[in-house]
């Protein structure tokens, strides 16, 4: 895997803030003072300055565009399990003093818990995802080019299809975090989301199909390193005309295949978040105290890694500072660790992770998945397929949520279809299906060799936070699921 | 003249200097106040002030909105002009517009109550002492509950002021608050089972007591011990007020003018058509007193009202922002919201105010009394709905029913249908309306719905 170092991106995100707002590795110092002047155990400050513009394009021609910038600041102080937040919008040295002290609140009357912040030095990190030109900075002429292409597409693959939604996101997020343990680091954090809805109509049937990515990259990227928008749109149109064909899913408890890449969605539901370590710090979670036990079947070594290049899962530094890692959660089925965030990692007594993300300045960091895949087995994707009898095979979803108190979860899928006699027959409706995480990880019989991670990117909501994280699988075979349709 | 109108007046004056031909800006300031406590201590306290700004412009029939948390003058400038450019970019709609019909006369907002300085006027200890009497109640309630996800107090007020270049300029203040917590057990199999319960009000004083707040989330956590799943097969199945409002809201969005003119949604061309049980009426308004969705005027100025979605099992109508109107061939129903989405920056659409499935004769034992074999439904998992075929899927847990009681909990199964089953299916609405939020529904019984399970 290579990384290009020669330009840190850290670099290019605390210049940002030097440059444009005056705030320097002094102004930090001063402030990491202010938040411990009551005393606590840690300390950070994470500003970030995000522009955005989306655009939704329909039928040909620009419905909405709309865009601005998100501006702030967030002060955190932790004084034994108690965390202290603030947040301002404003960059002038008032209202950011005004904030550390609000955050400093929690520790009064603290006792014993005090701690004098080290002065912050730059952490180098790696830039996993260059962009040299952002298109939100750009005139939109070939952006709209692009929207205008792929419509014509996604209607190219049939008459049927009467409407087709798109919806183009670019953002450009810069970051700086600085820490009570020295640590000053920075990133600026492109993602381009470019999702497709296509409407097929076909008498009084009306149905829908829908495919996008997420990714890291500029937007001369697409049709070169990332599928091209025009296949993207067709893929969505493609699914919504089969799905004038579908029929209801069956109702019980099935086998069910995998597809290799968006199934990822699965196991981010069904043990992801079970393994974010403030539920089991906490022993909230299903997964808490059983570090060392089986939870899976032999079959699965599941990662959570945010050194991949270029996904949306894919980070250069944590929102707490902390470089990103391969961290291995299950092995051979065995719980070998959890995801950990600062605080929790102090409570395991483990390194922290990389895993401590925040959906803006406005909101404390918790652990949260960047990259969650299992690694690929040695069977034939083909051959997995083969070895059912009757049950489901899935390409896509819709999307999921778990219970991480029983372990239950739920998701639902887009694309999928029947197998009879170890063949693909009928396409399916959208159903459920609906598990509990290590009853269905300890099924997993079959594992194929054909990881993919998905480049449709997810966006996991927690806690009232959203973050944006990757997602991938080999093909799969669980021999049960509760498939949650309404046909026989 | 308060700062916030300011704003906003200085916003829509900057935007046709800039070259707009109409325009309209959306203030919404605020301060807000967290805690969380667990196992008797602080485990969060958060604070903060907020604003955004959102501005939207006309360029003959091209618009754009842009949003900004800078009120500087320059600021303002600024965004006025990066509205100017992106309106440039859109095609042309000859249905955006500022809305034509008259906008509210700028009346009194204090007649829906929905400010009680009460709420900012309490100590913080207060708060925090609310939130641990919660925990402690849940806690202590049985032995059995050892632990807990924390227990939360919040409070939130802020002013929401609009101006448009059609004349009108308007403001009003609200408050909430809101106190929740839970309790957590052991179950077998590593298993645990969560119990929650949540108070929210506009006014300090009306939020349910925190002991009560606790021995309910006690209760519910309680309840699910010896949780299993069930056989799949067709039941009635009855839904708890908690998961009556969540179909409410489901229903609400089916109906919103949005997937209208999107062509995403069952209810398309049926107005006027009997779609549902004569059991069923539904209900938007914006005009309810003290309640969390009440405003004096809707996100685009329009005065508030009250629009019937739903009359006696017939669909009755849409919920319309001005664009959506103007593509129907209607007018707005006042329901145009503005908010700001991750990664969707802000946004103008088409928001409920106040939903309200309304009460009927049965008491929630009856209806359950009427159920041979059937599920009780308390929570539900996933979204697992096509609203433009109106096919639902939603993971579910509960209570099964025997003979007319509810006998054991289950988890781990899923409910399926079309929703204009599920509507025509309904023979029993409750007389126990219970509201959260801007939600209103009672107990009510489908017929017949697939439940998955082993």
């Amino acid at each position: 895997m290579v990384t290009n170092t020669s330009l840190s991106s850290s670099a290019g995100g605390l210049e940002f803030f030097a440059a444009r707002f005056g705030i320097d590795a002094d102004a930090c110092n001063d402030l990491l003072r202010l938040a411990l002047e009551h005393g606590g155990d840690y300390a950070d400050l994470f500003f970030e300055y995000t522009t955005q513009r989306m655009i939704a394009f329909e039928n040909g021609s620009v419905r909405t565009a709309s865009g601005g910038v998100v501006q702030g600041l967030g002060v955190r102080v932790v004084r034994g399990d108690a965390v202290g937040y603030a947040y301002t919008e404003q960059f002038d040295p008032e209202s950011m003093r005004r904030a550390a002290r609000t955050a400093s609140n929690i520790a009064i009357n603290a006792g014993d818990h005090t701690v004098r912040p080290r002065a912050v030095e730059t952490v180098r990190t790696a830039n996993r995802y260059p962009v040299p030109v952002f298109s939100i900075d750009e005139s939109a002429g070939l952006t709209l080019d692009m929207l205008a292409r792929a419509d014509a597409a996604a209607r190219r693959v049939g008459t049927s299809i009467h409407n087709v939604d798109i919806h183009l996101v670019e953002q450009v997020k810069r970051i700086a975090v600085a820490t009570s343990e020295g640590r000053l680091a920075g990133d600026v954090q492109p993602l381009l989301k470019f999702r497709v809805q296509a409407l097929s109509v076909r008498g009084s049937d009306r149905q829908r199909g829908f495919d996008g990515i997420g990714l890291r990259v500029g937007l001369d990227a697409l049709g070169e390193d990332a599928r091209a928008p025009e296949s993207i749109a067709e893929s969505a149109a493609r699914r919504a005309i089969l799905s004038h064909d579908a029929v209801e899913a069956p109702a019980g408890f099935l086998p069910v295949v995998l597809a290799a890449g968006d199934s990822g969605v699965w196991l981010h539901e069904a043990v992801g978040h079970g393994l974010e370590a403030d539920f089991s710090r906490k022993r909230l979670s299903n997964y808490s105290d059983r570090v060392g036990q089986q939870v899976a079947s032999p079959l699965c070594t599941i990662v959570d890694d945010g050194t991949h290049l270029t996904i949306q899962g894919a980070i250069n530094v944590d929102d707490e500072g902390q470089e990103p890692q391969h961290n291995v959660l299950i092995q051979d089925g065995i719980l070998r660790d959890y995801m950990h965030d600062w605080i929790s990692a102090r409570h395991y007594g483990r390194a922290p992770s990389g895993n401590g993300r925040r959906q803006d300045f406005r909101h404390a960091p918790l652990p949260r998945m960047t990259t969650t895949y299992m690694l690929p087995g040695e069977a034939q994707p083909d051959d997995v397929i083969r070895a059912v009898d009757r049950g489901i095979f899935c390409v896509s979803f819709s999307g999921g949520q778990v219970d991480i108190s029983s372990g239950d979860y739920v998701f639902a899928t887009d694309e999928a279809y029947l197998i009879e006699q170890g063949r693909l027959t009928a396409p399916l409706r959208t159903t459920n299906l609906i598990g509990n995480g290590p009853d269905s990880l300890m099924r997993v019989t079959m594992v194929g060799n054909d990881l993919r991670i998905s480049d449709i990117g997810g966006t996991c909501g927690k806690s009232g936070q959203w973050a944006p994280v990757s997602l991938g699988l080999p093909t799969v075979l669980v021999d049960g699921i509760t498939v949650g349709g309404t046909g026989q | 003249m308060s700062v916030e109108m300011d704003a906003v007046l200085q916003a829509v004056d900057l935007a046709k200097r800039s070259g707009a031909d109409d325009a309209d800006a959306w203030l919404s300031t605020g301060r807000r106040f967290n805690v969380t406590v667990l196992n008797k201590e602080i485990e969060q306290l958060e604070e903060a002030d907020s604003r955004v700004l959102g501005l939207r412009v006309f360029v003959g029939q091209r618009s754009a909105l842009v949003y900004s948390s800078d009120l500087a003058s320059d600021a303002l400038s600024e965004l006025a002009g990066q509205a100017i450019e992106l309106a440039k970019l859109s095609g042309e709609d000859r249905w955006t517009s500022l809305p034509e019909e008259p906008f509210a006369d700028g009346a009194d907002a204090a007649d829906l109550g929905l400010y009680d300085p009460e709420v900012f006027a309490q100590d913080p200890q207060t708060l925090i002492d609310l939130a641990l009497r919660a925990e402690a109640a849940a806690r202590g309630h049985d032995p059995k509950i050892t632990n807990s996800e924390g227990a939360n107090v919040s409070r939130q007020e802020g002013t929401i002021a609009l101006a448009n270049s059609h004349g009108f300029a308007g403001s009003y203040r609200s408050s909430s608050c809101s106190l929740s917590a839970s309790a957590v057990v052991d179950d077998a199999d590593y298993k645990k089972r969560v119990g929650r319960w949540e108070t929210s009000d506009r006014f300090f004083g009306q939020l349910e007591d925190a002991e009560l707040v606790g021995r309910t989330a006690a209760r519910r956590a309680l309840g699910q011990l010896g949780t299993r799943k069930v056989t799949t097969q067709e039941a009635p199945v009855v839904w708890s007020p908690e998961m009556a409002r969540q179909f409410l809201d489901l229903l609400a969005y089916a109906a919103s003018g949005e997937l209208r003119y999107q062509g995403d949604s069952f209810l398309i061309d049926r107005e006027g058509d009997r779609l549902g049980s004569p059991l069923l009426t539904i209900v938007d308004d914006a005009l309810l007193p003290g309640r969390l969705g009440s405003r004096p005027f809707d996100d685009e100025g329009l005065s508030s009202q009250r629009t019937t979605l739903f009359e006696a099992g017939v669909f009755n109508s849409f919920l319309f922002d001005t664009y959506s109107a103007r593509r129907a061939g209607r007018e707005s129903t006042s329901n145009a919201g503005r908010s700001v989405a991750f990664q969707r920056g802000m946004t103008l659409g088409v928001s409920p105010s106040n939903l309200t499935m309304v009460a009927g004769e049965s008491s929630p034992e009856e209806i359950i009394a009427g159920v041979r074999q059937g599920l009780y439904l308390t929570e539900m998992l996933g979204f697992g709905e096509n609203l433009a075929t109106g096919d639902f899927s939603r993971g579910a847990s509960g209570f099964w029913i025997e003979d007319g009681a509810l006998a054991y909990p289950v988890a781990e199964i899923n409910i399926a249908g079309r929703i204009q089953d599920m509507l025509a299916g309904i023979d029993a609405v409750g007389n126990d309306l219970s509201v959260l939020d801007t939600l209103a529904a009672p107990t009510f019984r489908i017929g017949e719905m697939m439940v998955s399970g082993s």
